[in-house]
């Protein structure tokens, strides 16, 4: 019990040691690996360093020649449209899932494995099977024209203008699960009484949900966002696996053009610029949202 | 170096009561891990084994983006590897620049490696300010049209032997619902057709000025203007592929569902694997059966340099093992390249692959672009071609553009 | 003290509910076929059969030969069922020279799993347990960063990384590769947590502050057996994430750690010679199934984490 918050020391470091103590992975990590390793990489993106990072300095060439690359274009493009669309099924799907599954449901182990183990498969893989189920020749186009309805059409993956919702596809079947179980560990976090009282005053179910217990869960919401959104920004290999960015360049996204930029071309400078532009948009909207978000209310 | 030589000694006289002098294990990593790649492998395993050392196997599938990161933060890292393969040319440049890599030169020389290795460019590619810092192991070249016997003759048509009558029998495959060319959906097969139709269409001397003088005008000039105009052919004829992986491509001409396609050498194994045979089931025509040129890039294996001296022995005993008659015939004949040394014999070569021996022989060669052009280029180059593939709106006339300023900013 | 006998109760209640059916309650289940049951079970078994549709076609294909393949009806069921992909995936197929399939890393795999699965949900819960109640200055701004830290792409650290561990002297060895794995799972891990706990009712935390419990013990007598739920989806997460890891378990250890991805990865990802598709599905599945067992045994922790009691009493 020393040392700890109200022990009524008025020395300022000595408050909260444990938690302190406790917080000094989590500090380090922040400062040296994300600090440091952030504050690294936007340092060697005005370098023209290839192979190895070196410090020969050319300004904001890589940043002017990021801007003017048709690919990096099309890739923020990309992003957008298929960050929009799977931050709204992700969230819609996976908490009716897991408001279906609290309904003290039978088998609810059964159904919890079944939505979630898309997310223990490999991508590539996962990339190959949707792109055999989407392929025109042999997967659902194939399959419903043999029924008889010859004209039908849904090719996805080869259709330059609808491929990023090919990988939508794919991407919502492989991610959804979590986010229900995210979703029903808040749900079973919520009081039974909460219910019991629901029922009492004769509130529906639905509102019941919308009103009251949504708005329980906007610690659990505010995870689940930072996870997808996350996911989202960092998508590759997904996108590797089903279509190599194809057809031409009209499915490549942002983490895919640095990664490609830093080891296939060879060129960390141009990759590492393209991170630092990343890097600088999630901050922009991160930093002042979790100021507010985490900063805001104290306790303890 | 005296210092060196002693501690050496010393720990051979170490060793040496356990049996075997300078025996080490060594760690070779390599991207080599398809059936027939393995097999080949296993013959270079074999021959460094004999020696008394052993090969320690650290294959990583996939180039590029999956192996080469790996590689080099082991060699940055400070626990590198024995050995490890890298495309030759300019790929491990600035790690020999940055101190990391052996320098083979005292084995060069020993060896004659100079005298012996046709054509000369590869071991250029090796050299870096006078010294030599890889092993060359194989030749792969890219300008081959592979086709399929079968399909032309569902179409009717006779089985071409240049481009031109290949585009003119276009019509009557499509007719009878095969697609003409094959193109796979990763960009760097687009590039890649895009090169070859450059030495075939466009000659020898708009290639050497666009990509090892890098002259932005050739590359905005008449005969690339032609190249531009067959790419445009190559786009049209490719028109639902469907397909994404290069074998996936080879497949479509192997089961007579595509005319032909436009790949390395190494497609020939995915024929042979088939079953197929060389002038019965299908055609190869080396650079497209207009220029019979072809192009010498492949693989080498570098060295990272090492403080323990009983590996670098081994390294020295590893590079050249490598260049040693009899493993350069083994390991080609089953990898389905072509031997770095030009006086070793492959009697066991088929058809396609003994063309490639006399376009050899006849000093009918080029430099790859691999070892012309930067890695970084290349990716441009790539992105590019794959976009121009996929986008019929595209005109040649702005694709032309934009190679030109790739060519013009290239290093 | 009578307090915390109350606050064990959520414990004694998981106990409990890890009978057969899982329900969450010990309540007698609604008869089956009422309407609102019928609605239930319906969207779930649709959704659930939207969810099978691949694993089908990738049990299907694993079972079929490879001619059987070329044929190109990715749904239809195999002629002639064959298991040899299955042996082939586990046991023989090669990488480069080495020819004993998936088997050759899995121990690796468990080695790399277990402990960084542990250290890093450990270190994760014990950061947000102290961001959510133990306040300090300053920790806002480092959990900020933290969850920046989450939107970076992995290998854009590749680089720092190696210079750190290389300077630490762990690069190549296992405990570094266990750092790199608690490093990345802990700005997620550590969001988890912290709004798991800002979410309990803090009445349960401030009754224990007045009976005078310090921060280990509230961690462990009070918060640690309330969060079952959240535990078991940052377990999920990690033994995922951990096990299916390809891209750390290569560049920061050396070949005698290589996780049983490295050899996946060599099956699957092989770019010449013949893709054998069954072999792929087959190694996939067997990959996964880990991490599936996982799933399933755990998810009997998925208990109501609250007790209604807990506060009042």
């Amino acid at each position: 019990m020393t040392g700890q918050a109200n022990a009524g020391r008025p020395n300022q470091l000595l408050r909260n040691l444990h938690a302190k103590i406790a917080s000094i992975p989590m500090i380090l990590t922040a400062v040296v690996i994300f600090l440091g390793g952030t504050l690294w990489t936007v340092f060697y993106s005005f370098t023209n360093s290839k192979l190895l990072p070196r410090l020969s300095f050319v300004g904001l060439d890589q940043y002017e020649r990021l801007w003017a690359a048709p690919r990096w274009l099309v890739s923020i493009q990309n992003l957008a449209i298929y960050g929009v669309f799977s931050l709204i099924f992700s969230l819609v799907i996976g908490f009716l899932l897991a408001a279906l599954m609290d309904q003290k449901i039978r088998f609810e182990n059964t159904f919890r494995t079944i939505f979630l183990y898309p997310f223990a498969l490999s991508f590539i893989v996962t990339g190959l099977v949707w792109q055999w189920i989407l392929n025109p020749e042999f997967g659902i186009q194939s399959v419903v024209r043999s029924l008889g309805w010859s004209t039908f059409t849904f090719d996805p993956l080869y259709n330059p203008n609808i491929v990023i919702y090919g990988i939508l596809i794919a991407a919502l079947w492989q991610g959804t699960g979590l986010v229900m179980c995210l979703m029903l560990a808040g749900l079973r976090g919520i009081d039974e009484d909460i219910w019991k009282a629901a029922r009492v005053d004769g509130i529906p179910m639905w509102k019941t949900y919308l009103f009251i217990i949504i708005p329980m869960m906007r610690a659990v919401f505010i995870t689940t966002l930072v996870i997808i959104a996350s996911g989202i920004v960092r998508v590759y290999d997904l996108v590797v696996a089903q279509t190599s960015g194809g057809p031409g360049i009209s499915s490549e996204v942002p983490a895919k053009y640095v990664y490609d930029y830093m080891f296939q071309a060879q060129n960390l400078g141009q990759g590492f610029a393209a991170s630092t532009m990343m890097l600088i948009t999630v901050a922009i909207i991160i930093v002042p949202w979790a100021y507010l978000e985490f900063g805001g209310r104290k306790r303890g | 170096m005296k210092l060196r030589l002693l501690a050496a000694a010393l720990a051979a006289t170490v060793v040496l009561p356990l049996g075997i002098a300078n025996a080490a294990d060594l760690e070779v990593t390599h991207w080599w891990t398809s059936g027939g790649e393995a097999a080949a492998v296993a013959e270079l395993a074999k021959a460094f084994d004999a020696t008394g050392n052993h090969w320690v196997d650290g294959a990583i599938a996939g180039s590029g983006g999956t192996a080469r990161p790996i590689m080099v933060s082991r060699i940055t890292g400070g626990d590198p590897m024995g050995a490890t393969q890298f495309n030759h040319g300019r790929q491990a440049e600035e790690l020999v620049q940055a101190g990391l890599m052996r320098d083979l030169t005292d084995v060069a020389t020993k060896e004659n490696w100079k005298g012996i290795i046709k054509p000369a460019s590869l071991l250029d590619s090796c050299t870096i300010d006078g010294k030599i810092y890889c092993a060359p192991v194989n030749i792969h070249s890219w300008q081959w049209l592979w086709l399929s016997n079968a399909a032309f003759k569902t179409a009717g048509v006779d089985v071409p032997k240049n481009w031109d009558e290949f585009v003119a029998a276009a019509p009557a495959l499509e007719k009878a619902g095969i697609v003409p060319l094959a193109v796979g959906g990763q960009p760097w097969q687009a590039n890649g057709a895009f090169g070859v139709l450059m030495i075939a269409i466009g000659g020898k001397d708009v290639y050497q000025k666009v990509f090892s003088d890098k002259d932005a005008e050739a590359a905005a000039g008449p005969e690339m203007v032609k190249v531009f105009k067959a790419a445009d052919d190559a786009r049209r004829l490719s028109k639902g592929t469907n397909v994404q992986d290069w074998n996936q491509a080879t497949n479509l001409v192997i089961t007579g569902k595509a005319g032909g396609q436009i790949m390395g050498d190494w497609a020939q194994g995915e024929f042979q694997l088939a079953g197929q045979k060389a002038g019965t089931d299908y055609t190869c025509l080396p650079g497209l059966g207009v220029n019979e040129i072809i192009s010498t890039g492949g693989d080498a294996f570098y060295f990272p340099l090492l403080k323990d001296e009983e590996k670098s022995k081994a390294q020295e005993v590893l590079a050249s093992t490598l260049l040693n008659p009899a493993t350069q015939v083994a390991f080609n004949l089953k990898k389905g390249s072509l031997p770095v040394r030009g006086d070793v014999d492959l009697a066991a070569a088929n058809d396609c692959m003994k063309k490639g021996l006399d376009i050899l022989a006849k000093g009918n060669v080029i430099v790859s672009t691999d070892q012309l052009l930067s890695a970084d280029s290349q990716k441009q180059m790539e992105d590019l071609f794959s976009e121009f593939f996929a986008t019929p709106t595209m005109t040649p006339e702005d694709a032309q553009k934009r190679f030109v300023d790739i060519i013009a900013a290239a290093d | 003290m009578a307090e915390v006998v109350t606050l064990n109760n959520p414990s004694a209640k998981v106990s409990s509910a890890t009978k057969p059916v899982a329900g969450p309650r010990g309540k007698k289940p609604r008869p089956l076929l009422s309407p609102r049951n019928i609605m239930i079970y319906g969207a779930l078994l649709f959704a659930a059969a939207y969810y099978l549709l691949p694993l089908y076609v990738m049990v299907v294909t694993s079972l079929k030969g490879m001619p059987e393949i070329r044929l190109g009806n990715i749904f239809s069921p195999p002629l002639e069922i064959t298991f040899e992909p299955w042996v082939k995936a586990w046991a023989t197929a090669c990488t480069g020279l080495n020819c004993d399939g998936l088997s050759r890393g899995f121990w690796n795999s468990v080695r790399i799993t277990i402990p960084s699965t542990v250290i890093s949900i450990a270190i994760a819960s014990i950061n947000g347990y102290a961001l959510a109640n133990w306040r300090f200055k300053g920790a806002d701004l480092f959990f900020t960063i933290l969850i920046v830290g989450a939107f970076i792409p992995y290998q854009v650290m590749i680089y720092p990384i190696v210079i750190v561990l290389r300077e630490m002297g762990l690069y190549g060895s296992l405990t570094g590769l266990i750092i790199v794995h608690t490093i990345f799972g802990m700005p997620i891990l550590t969001l988890l947590f912290r709004n798991y706990f800002t979410a309990l009712p803090e009445e349960l935390f401030k009754a224990a502050r007045v009976d005078g419990a310090g921060f280990w013990t509230i961690y462990f007598k009070i918060m640690l057996p309330m969060s079952l739920p959240i535990f078991v989806v940052a377990m999920i997460l990690q033994v995922t994430g951990i096990w299916n890891d390809f891209l750390f378990g290569v560049v920061f250890t050396r070949p005698e750690y290589y996780p049983m991805t490295v050899q996946l990865n060599n099956i699957v990802n092989s770019v010449q010679g013949v893709k054998e598709y069954n072999v792929n599905m087959a190694a996939t599945i067997l990959t996964g199934a880990v991490p599936l067992i996982v799933y399933f045994v755990s998810g009997r922790l998925f208990v109501r984490g609250i007790a209604a009691g807990a506060v009042k009493g």
